[in-house]
């Protein structure tokens, strides 16, 4: 067997991975609403399947953006032969526009500065190969995104250190374990060269704190390195308090080009895509935006190895360039994201399990700590199997995305039907009571809002009543 | 903080602040040239005619009528609308199964049916540039290398080098034979890199090849099969211009080398880049595709592919044009027509002035023989016959040197991204340029020959030290510029 490249023969695209396994399960056994219905309900994709219904209400009264038509005639040989790495520009101005909408026009986007990929998988990428070496680091805070372990580090050479985030307050991002993971990098001699956030955070739902990015601008100032934040859900945060775009913060700081911290907003670079807020994961449409030439420049050169398809920007052209379509729906996905997340969440609290208090994205960070065995990751396998296998959710443990807490899952709720997801519930309540045995009080299950020592004590008392006459090994 | 320039400039990745993108390169002269003054027949018909850019223009009313005939191809339609959510949301890097058949189908249509494709090998990627890319990054770590037969295609040095680190070794091919990929020029260049201590990972051919427009026969395909096998390396066949032979002898794609009974081959080591930018003329639409007969590779590509997945929109668009087997067999057969009958056009033009091109029978090109109007035989005249070409006679031609051509004079001429009235605008200038330079020509020719003959030898590993210069310096001549103008 002769030999291929060291990429292709070690594991860090990442893929061995429990996010992605749990993936293979469902692929086996998915769910229909007709024609399988005892099989597995996706639950660890964050799609958002919420608005389509607005989409293609828009297509059809739009034939010409539809059919390769510009005022009726046939632009389709000119699409056909666009392959300009700058991009459509009424494409990107219009994203451009749209990304500011999304931020309440309290920050605009010069097109000229956006870079498009395919997806933000690639923008993530060739952000790393821009601003960094093989063998150099970027802090993330945990937890974050499987996928980064593939999209930063496999084919740029590029590590990642953990900002460690816990419970303690709500995983927001603190001084001390920014300094720590920085220090953690020095020790294994590893140069960083920057900070990376997902803001709304995927997977806990939430939107970063003023506080907490000023710490974090703070921090990269300070140290003369990059942030990058990626803002792939920006328009996914339906509720208070509002997203706040790093943008923002350097705008108040008034970091623009010579007035005073130049340097910093040249290392400022955001990431975003459309697979989140409009959720058309399938068009690969990503984007780089960055205050500095150079990074524009080598990314333009770069996206040369994934654009766009010129079929995909020139019917996103159309549709984001109408104000109406994109006011509408920028305001109707917050409603329907919201009324979602409320019934995930009472969901969960009638089978005793709360979450992390959430107000964007399109899953929530619940919180299993209860029902697990020990407090350790052996534990929460043990229970992200029986709830993959025998309760048939496909649900994303925390150890996937590096929380260093045991018992947290990320749970998706816009990426099915309402029918399913109480179907979804309805199973996860019937799971916890016949393995927990939790007294159910006014005919909700009690929630557990205990104190941890309480929590150890309660679960003890539990699996000893369930492990007495089941074996805590699932049936798969 | 006070910053240094250097500073800054650590601040960023050697990747981005070097040159490795290779379009840092005097050839950008011909894009801006055009960019700046584009020929317009009737509004600029002084203007540069862009003749750099290998597209294929000559089919597309045929698949206007299939789209219009074929509205539910498309998810936004009426009719297609059904499938917008569901085409929307589908992220599978393995891509649309019905895409994944329309492309091994139409891959086997365009090698006569010879050969058949397995749709679980077919693996997407950003194009072709995408393609090259992910298949060094899967068979090379950074410092091994791959063999390239010269002249090839200016951006390779980009796709397989550039944040791969992987290196591009020529192997030695001259204009007296017609440029055939030789034995021993194989071997000469795997020894090279042997004694520099660098390991050759594989083979990098484009066939049918840009930019000489010819196709590999039988016995050089079965020879490079042969040697690979030997040295236990890769064999990576780009062969995007596979539908564009347009006459005999037929295209002979490598899939059909391997199934030949004579053939020894370890299939492992095999894999074929593909794409549909210049046989289907939809460069826009970035369709690439990686079909490796190694099993491990395919895993790899795939799981790679993320970084450049087929949007699925196109994904179904192609889906259903390439699978109306009755479009497909129409489409192949009238394209290779059209591009013939430019082709012609083009050639016997140049032939009535005296300009002669390699004898070729694919690709959007031809490859053209200027060496008579050089006023030394050296790269040095090469660009200033170049220079000449664009802003004097308005034509926007690629220099041979910036295809690693060892000997100058050769000049890539594309003829299928034009109408037939643009093309003979192009040859009148063409004739009127030559006319002017006869005279001139006839004198040089003379002092040429005296000069050929005393400096053949020295001027062969001249030509070689120069190709290194060329390759390794920081100005290595990129004619595929992207940029192309929408309308």
């Amino acid at each position: 067997m002769c030999m291929l490249s060291t990429k292709a023969t070690c594991n860090s695209h990442g893929q061995d991975s429990s996010y992605f396994l749990g993936w293979q399960e469902y692929e086996k056994n998915p769910f229909h609403e007709v024609s399988n219905t005892n099989g597995i309900i996706q639950m660890g994709l964050a799609e958002n399947q919420l608005c389509f219904d607005i989409l293609k209400s828009w297509l059809a009264k739009n034939p010409d953006a539809a059919g390769f038509q510009r005022n009726g005639e046939s632009i389709f040989g000119e699409l056909a032969l666009f392959q300009d790495y700058h991009g459509i520009p009424e494409f990107k101005k219009a994203l451009a526009e749209f990304m500011s909408e999304i931020r309440g026009n309290k920050v605009s986007f010069d097109p000229s500065h956006l870079v498009l990929t395919a997806g933000a998988t690639s923008a993530n990428e060739t952000l790393m190969f821009c601003l960094a070496e093989p063998g150099e680091a970027f802090l993330l805070p945990t937890p974050y995104y499987p996928g980064f372990d593939r999209d930063l580090k496999w084919r740029t050479g590029v590590e990642i250190v953990p900002i460690h985030c816990t419970s303690s307050n709500g995983f927001q991002v603190t001084e001390t374990a920014l300094t720590e993971a920085y220090q953690e990098a020095q020790k294994r001699n590893l140069r960083v060269k920057g900070v990376l956030v997902t803001n709304p955070s995927n997977p806990l739902g939430t939107t970063m704190t003023r506080n907490e990015l000023n710490m974090l601008v703070n921090f990269v100032e300070d140290k003369g390195i990059h942030l990058v934040s990626d803002e792939i859900y920006s328009g996914t945060a339906f509720s208070t308090p509002s997203f706040v775009s790093v943008m923002e913060i350097l705008k108040e700081r008034k970091c623009v080009d010579d007035n005073g911290c130049s340097e910093l907003w040249n290392r400022v670079h955001v990431v975003y895509s459309l697979s989140k807020d409009l959720g058309l994961p399938g068009f690969r449409v990503g984007a780089i935006y960055s205050n500095d030439d150079r990074v524009v420049s080598a990314a333009t050169k770069m996206s040369s190895f994934g654009l766009i398809s010129s079929q995909t920007q020139y019917l996103l052209a159309a549709m984001l360039s109408d104000k109406k379509l994109t006011k509408n729906y920028i305001s109707e996905n917050h409603k329907r994201l919201r009324q979602r997340q409320k019934k995930l969440v009472s969901g969960l609290q009638k089978a005793g399990i709360s979450c992390l208090k959430g107000n964007a994205g399109l899953f929530c960070w619940v919180d299993m700590r209860h029902l697990l065995r020990s407090n350790t990751f052996e534990a929460e396998m043990e229970l992200w199997k029986k709830i993959v296998y025998e309760v048939r959710l496909n649900i994303s443990p925390g150890s996937s995305c590096h929380c260093t807490e045991p018992g947290w899952f990320r749970v998706c709720f816009a990426n099915m039907s309402e029918d399913t997801l109480d179907l979804a519930l309805q199973r996860l309540k019937a799971f916890v009571t016949e393995y927990y045995n939790i007294p159910e009080v006014n005919g909700h299950h009690q929630t557990i809002r205990l104190n941890h020592s309480r929590r150890r004590s309660l679960t003890k008392w539990v699996f000893r009543l369930s492990f007495d006459d089941r074996s805590p090994i699932p049936g798969r | 903080m006070g910053f240094t320039l250097s500073n800054q400039q650590q601040l960023l990745s050697k990747i981005a602040t070097g040159t490795g993108d290779s379009e840092n390169t005097p050839y950008f002269d011909g894009w801006k040239a055009f960019d700046s003054d584009p020929y317009h027949p009737t509004t600029n018909p002084q203007g540069v005619i862009q003749m750099g850019l290998a597209e294929n223009q000559l089919s597309f009313d045929l698949i206007q009528e299939w789209v219009l005939k074929n509205p539910e191809a498309s998810i936004c339609t009426a009719q297609g609308a059904k499938e917008f959510k569901d085409t929307a949301i589908f992220q599978d890097y393995h891509g649309l199964p019905e895409f994944r058949n329309a492309v091994a189908n139409f891959m086997g249509k365009v090698r006569g049916n010879r050969v058949t494709f397995n749709p679980d090998r077919i693996v997407m990627s950003g194009g072709a540039t995408g393609a090259n890319e992910m298949i060094a990054f899967c068979l090379a770590d950074p410092g091994e290398a791959f063999l390239v037969p010269v002249p090839y295609y200016p951006a390779f040095d980009r796709d397989l080098r550039w944040r791969t680190g992987v290196q591009l070794l020529p192997v030695a091919c001259e204009s007296s034979n017609n440029f055939k990929i030789t034995r021993a020029a194989l071997e000469d260049a795997y020894e090279k890199a042997q004694k520099a201590n660098i390991r050759v990972k594989g083979l990098l051919i484009t066939n049918p090849s840009n930019p000489l427009g010819t196709i590999l026969d039988r016995e050089t395909l079965k020879s490079l099969v042969t040697f690979i096998n030997e040295k236990n390396i890769h064999l990576v066949c780009d062969e995007i211009y596979a539908a564009t032979v347009f006459t005999q002898p037929r295209f002979i794609s490598i899939a059909e080398i391997l199934e030949e009974e004579d053939v020894v081959c370890n299939r492992d080591l095999v894999h074929i880049v593909y794409s549909l930018s210049k046989d289907m003329g939809f460069p826009g639409f970035r369709v690439g595709i990686v079909y490796s007969y190694n099993d491990a590779v395919v895993n790899c590509a795939r799981k790679m592919s993320s970084f450049g997945l087929v949007s699925t929109q196109t994904q179904r668009l192609i889906a259903s044009m390439l699978s109306d087997n009755e479009f497909v067999d129409r489409f192949i057969v009238e394209s290779a027509k059209r591009l013939e009958a430019r082709h012609t056009r083009l050639t016997e033009g140049l032939e009535e002035q005296g300009t002669t091109c390699l004898k070729s029978n694919g690709g959007l090109f031809v490859w053209m023989d200027l060496h008579k109007h050089l006023k030394e035989q050296t790269f040095e005249a090469e660009m200033a016959l170049w220079r000449t070409i664009i802003y004097e006679v308005k034509l926007n031609v690629s220099p041979g040197v910036s295809f690693h051509c060892p000997q100058p004079g050769w000049f890539r001429v594309c003829f299928a991204n034009m109408d037939d009235q643009t093309m003979d605008v192009a040859l009148e200038r063409i004739r009127n340029f030559v006319l002017q330079d006869k005279e001139a020509a006839v004198v040089a020719m003379k002092k040429k020959k005296n000069c050929w003959q005393s400096k053949k030898l020295s001027l062969s590993f001249n030509n070689y030290r120069r190709f290194d210069e060329v390759n390794m310096s920081p100005h290595s001549p990129i004619p595929q510029s992207p940029l192309v103008r929408a309308t």
